[in-house]
């Protein structure tokens, strides 16, 4: 797949990386900073090409004519829009995808059409990564929480620990914990190396673990896999930017929010879009005021400003003056690594958060959903199996008649509103949504020549 | 430094590059030349130290670093240079010394094409067709091959790609994935190698010869099959015919995929370096056609414009065919095509010298100090096209260029104390430097004259010339090998 990038900042920089690194794609990468194109073309095997984004005659130099996909990624989202359209009336570009940041035009009605700003597909970092945040609150002590088809189905993922009540048994065993709903371990990663569990699998303290369940069943397997944690009430929000504002307008109804920001103009400004939640206007590095702020009875602190040492700072000092847990923001993988291990409970990665989406596009069949893992090792994968059982390799075949790729697991199948949990003797479907877990993500192509249909059927 | 990537590499690259000696194999059964061991032992000498080199290493799975690229590329080369000598040294029918089969193999691979063989014409044809291979090998350069066949190399690829090609800016890629380009580049080498053969098979030379000589026009090498080289055919046809690929082949291969990609000839002439290099190719010729004329060298003046144009595109172009011997040509005219040999081809393209590009942005360099002390206060980008060049490539170009001339002085001096006259001395390292191959004097028609000691500085100016100097020197710099 021939993909245009347009802007090489972290976000289409991470892009970059993880659509390269596919052996099937071919990337260019289009930004005005020559320094930063040469800093990245020395570590990605792609093109790069210096000019201005939405340029016509720049966007052929980069080879606009042929891309099967343009990317728009940069800051200003009308960069990206007016992008998306000389692709669109310049080159036919059949794919078309922008990141667009300001609700204000996420909101509009009727603007993304084709005879308007022909974009396919908008991207919206900061709401991607508020909602990811959002879902961790709301579930305490998971790690991750994914969704598929539209929410109904939650890939979640946890540490065990010493309070689960599956803890140290078979999994086998789980069934008779809880009678009378489903779930499915779809993975355990135990000291990071990846291990497909069946049932004679025994859960240790300190796996991390992954599994699935409809969403009403998700606090009750939680409860069995480490000690269960109160709902969240209290939370602390250090940075008053896009995200932090977003999370605070999400969270000011239901929790107890603070918002601290340090420059009294945005904070002015903060606080009248809020209605509940409290603004302090301060350094959330700040001893004094988190003190003063009983730091000590918070439930979560999330760090989301743009400095991303800054945030790893702050959260370190409000875990060690109380706070019950706590969260940064990190784009950086080696930094994200070095605090994980340490006192700051999550790391939250936008790079991985929203490469997932981009993903979704980039893949052949009919992929809707795509999540990426563990900084990128691991995939989650929602694929509708289409065609009938003749031209499919998957349609009207038991999970354990299907030639999987090591490493991959069917988890779950969404059958219009019914979810299944996935057994080896479960078959499949026309127009069923699958959802696989891939430890492996090199598995890539031979998972995705398995859900596209014969030619018969084309 | 990473050793063990920097061994698999260089281990899986001579295994490959070992496969090479089995065409000539095929050549000498085909023709009963009864020369075809020495091929045989020289494929198992390298496969062996290539499967010795790799074999305790193959798992290392780390990625290339930009020095370890450096060092890949160098040590390739040089490794190379002193492998392919194999079979030559090999062989009982030549009984080359040591220096002489790596004199002769280093001057093919880096497209010299000086020789210390003499009676070519009697030779085995295996050895020949070696020879004219080396060349063809060396002239899109080995590793850019390597990097098109063996896509595991990945981003580290792209180290190795930058190190062999020559030219000011090397991260201009034709494709995103870098064994795209590198195939890209070897598939436009091939299609003009075909078209060369066909084209002097139709003016009248047999099919080996014709395979041969297009092998080393294509690379801009300069080895023949005879003692007379072009001369031998006497036919204007296959001069007209070397000129146009020899002329072909010397411009950027970017312009000719980008002409192959959209069916055009348009950009040929908006490019500020093509057309430079058209520039100095018709004033080298044009100035050394009237000097024949002048000076009456040929009663005839057909004659005349062939030879002086062939002599003229040949040598400036770095080829070093020749069809009658320029050196003893009266007045300027031998020294005249020397300096023009410095210039040599385009960046990009197989030919040798310090590249019409580098020349260029020196010219405008001055050109702009002029008009600088007019105008003082004025703000005078250099400018290639429409478009301003970045100060790190002037300074790169700068650099490029008094390192060229230190390198050629030390050369220089070292030639002559080896007993050489100044004449011959400053043509041998030329010849070597620009990779060209003849050169005046004692050197006019081949190194067999020369003691070892010039031979073996030969073989450095070559190996310097074709890596462009820097990727070598980086080498012997204590930074580099800093931790």
């Amino acid at each position: 797949m021939k993909i245009l990038i347009l802007g090489a900042g972290q976000v289409g920089s991470s892009a970059a990386y993880h659509l390269s690194r596919e052996e099937a794609n071919e990337v260019t990468v289009v930004d005005r900073r020559p320094e930063v194109l040469r800093e990245l073309q020395d570590r990605l095997d792609i093109r790069t090409v210096v000019g201005h984004a939405a340029y016509p005659d720049v966007l052929e130099r980069a080879g606009a004519k042929d891309a099967d996909i343009v990317v728009a990624l940069t800051d200003m989202d009308e960069t990206n829009m007016v992008a998306c359209q000389v692709a669109y009336t310049g080159f036919r570009t059949p794919t078309k995808i922008a990141r667009i940041r300001s609700a204000e035009y996420m909101n509009a009605n009727k603007l993304f059409t084709q005879d308007a700003i022909p974009i396919d597909v908008r991207i919206s970092p900061e709401q991607l990564v508020c909602s990811y945040v959002e879902q961790l609150i709301l579930y305490p002590g998971s790690s991750q929480v994914l969704e598929f088809a539209d929410g109904r189905v939650r890939l979640v993922g946890v540490k065990a620990d010493r309070d689960g009540l599956l803890v140290g048994q078979r999994l086998a065993t789980l069934k008779d914990h809880i009678p009378n709903t489903e779930a499915r371990i779809a993975a355990i990663y135990r000291q990071g190396k990846a291990m497909l569990p069946d049932g004679d699998t025994v859960i240790q303290e300190g796996d991390e673990v992954f599994f699935i369940a409809d969403r009403k069943d998700i606090r009750v397997f939680m409860s069995e896999m480490r000690r269960l944690e109160d709902p969240v009430r209290r939370v602390a929000i250090a940075g008053g930017g896009n995200i932090g504002v977003r999370l605070a307008l999400a969270l000011e109804q239901t929790n107890q929010v603070k918002i601290i920001e340090r420059d009294p103009g945005r904070a002015r400004d903060i606080s009248e879009q809020l209605n509940k939640a409290i603004v302090l206007v301060g350094d959330a590095a700040d001893e004094e005021l988190l003190l003063e702020e009983n730091i000590d009875s918070v439930d979560v602190f999330c760090a989301l400003t743009n400095s991303e040492e800054a945030n790893i700072l702050s959260s370190m000092l409000s875990k060690r003056l109380g706070a019950h847990k706590v969260m940064a923001l990190i784009n950086r993988a080696s930094y994200v690594d070095l605090v994980e291990s340490g006192s700051i409970d999550i790391a939250i990665s936008p790079q991985q958060v929203t490469i997932g989406s981009l993903l979704a596009h980039v893949r052949r069949g009919d992929v809707v959903k795509v999540h990426s893992l563990r900084r990128g090792a691991a995939e989650a994968m929602e694929a509708i199996a289409h065609g009938n059982e003749e031209n499919s390799n998957v349609v009207g075949r038991a999970i354990e008649d299907i030639e999987l790729p090591k490493g991959t697991a069917i988890i779950a199948i969404v059958r219009g509103d019914q979810v299944i949990i996935a057994h080896h003797d479960t078959v499949i479907e026309a127009d069923d949504h699958v959802i696989l877990f891939m430890t492996d993500r090199r598995k890539i192509e031979r998972l995705e020549t398995l859900f596209q249909v014969g030619v018969s059927f084309v | 430094m990473n050793w063990t990537v920097v061994q698999r590499i260089l281990g899986l690259l001579l295994m490959v590059f070992s496969l090479t000696m089995l065409p000539p194999v095929a050549f000498s059964l085909y023709y009963d030349d009864h020369s075809w061991l020495p091929f045989v032992e020289g494929f198992g000498l390298t496969l062996a130290a290539g499967f010795i080199c790799w074999l305790p290493v193959h798992r290392s799975k780390k990625d290339l670093r930009l020095r370890d690229g450096f060092l890949v590329v160098a040590a390739f080369w040089t490794v190379l240079g002193t492998f392919g000598a194999a079979p030559l040294y090999f062989s009982d029918g030549l009984s080359l010394s040591i220096t002489d089969a790596i004199f002769e193999s280093m001057s093919g691979l880096t497209t010299t094409g000086a020789t210390v063989l003499t009676g070519l014409d009697e030779l085995p044809v295996s050895i020949l067709y070696y020879r004219q291979q080396l060349q063809w090998l060396g002239g899109m350069g080995i590793i850019v091959l390597a990097v098109a066949v063996l896509p595991m190399l990945g981003v580290g690829g792209m180290q190795l790609y930058r190190a062999e090609t020559p030219g000011p800016v090397k991260d201009t890629k034709l494709t995103p994935r870098i064994t795209e380009t590198a195939k890209a580049l070897w598939y436009v080498y091939l299609a003009f190698t075909i078209t060369c053969m066909l084209g002097y098979r139709l003016a009248g030379m047999g099919w080996f010869d014709a395979l041969c000589h297009a092998f080393s026009t294509v690379a801009i090498g300069g080895f023949s099959t005879h003692e007379l080289s072009i001369g031998y055919f006497n036919s204007p046809a296959i001069d007209l015919i070397a000129v146009f690929f020899m002329f072909v082949a010397g411009i950027n291969f970017s312009l000719h995929f980008f002409a192959w990609r959209y069916v055009s000839v348009k950009h040929y002439f908006q490019d500020p370096e093509f057309r430079a290099y058209g520039f100095v190719l018709i004033v080298v010729s044009t100035i050394v056609i009237a000097s024949l004329y002048i000076y009456q060298v040929f009663a005839d003046p057909g004659l005349t414009f062939i030879n002086g144009l062939f002599q003229a595109v040949s040598i400036a172009t770095t080829t070093g065919f020749t069809t009658v011997d320029f050196s003893v040509w009266p007045a300027a005219i031998p020294a005249l095509l020397i300096f023009a040999s410095f210039i040599g081809g385009s960046a990009g393209s197989t030919a040798g010298g310090i590249k019409v590009i580098r020349c260029l942005l020196v010219y405008k360099q001055g050109v702009r100090e002029i008009v600088r002390l007019v105008h003082p206060s004025a703000e005078i980008p250099v400018k290639l096209g429409n478009k301003a060049v970045g100060s790190r490539v002037v300074d790169a170009v700068w650099g490029f260029f008094s390192v060229y001339i230190i390198v050629f002085g030390v050369m220089l001096l070292a030639m002559m104390s080896t007993g050489l006259d100044q004449v011959t001395a400053f043509s041998a390292v030329a010849a070597s430097l620009n990779n060209l191959g003849p050169g005046l004097g004692d050197v006019s028609s081949g190194f067999h004259t020369v003691s070892d000691t010039a031979k073996w500085i030969a073989v450095a100016g070559m190996l310097l010339g074709r890596l462009e100097i820097f990727t070598l020197l980086v080498l012997i710099t204590p930074t580099f090998w800093r931790h």
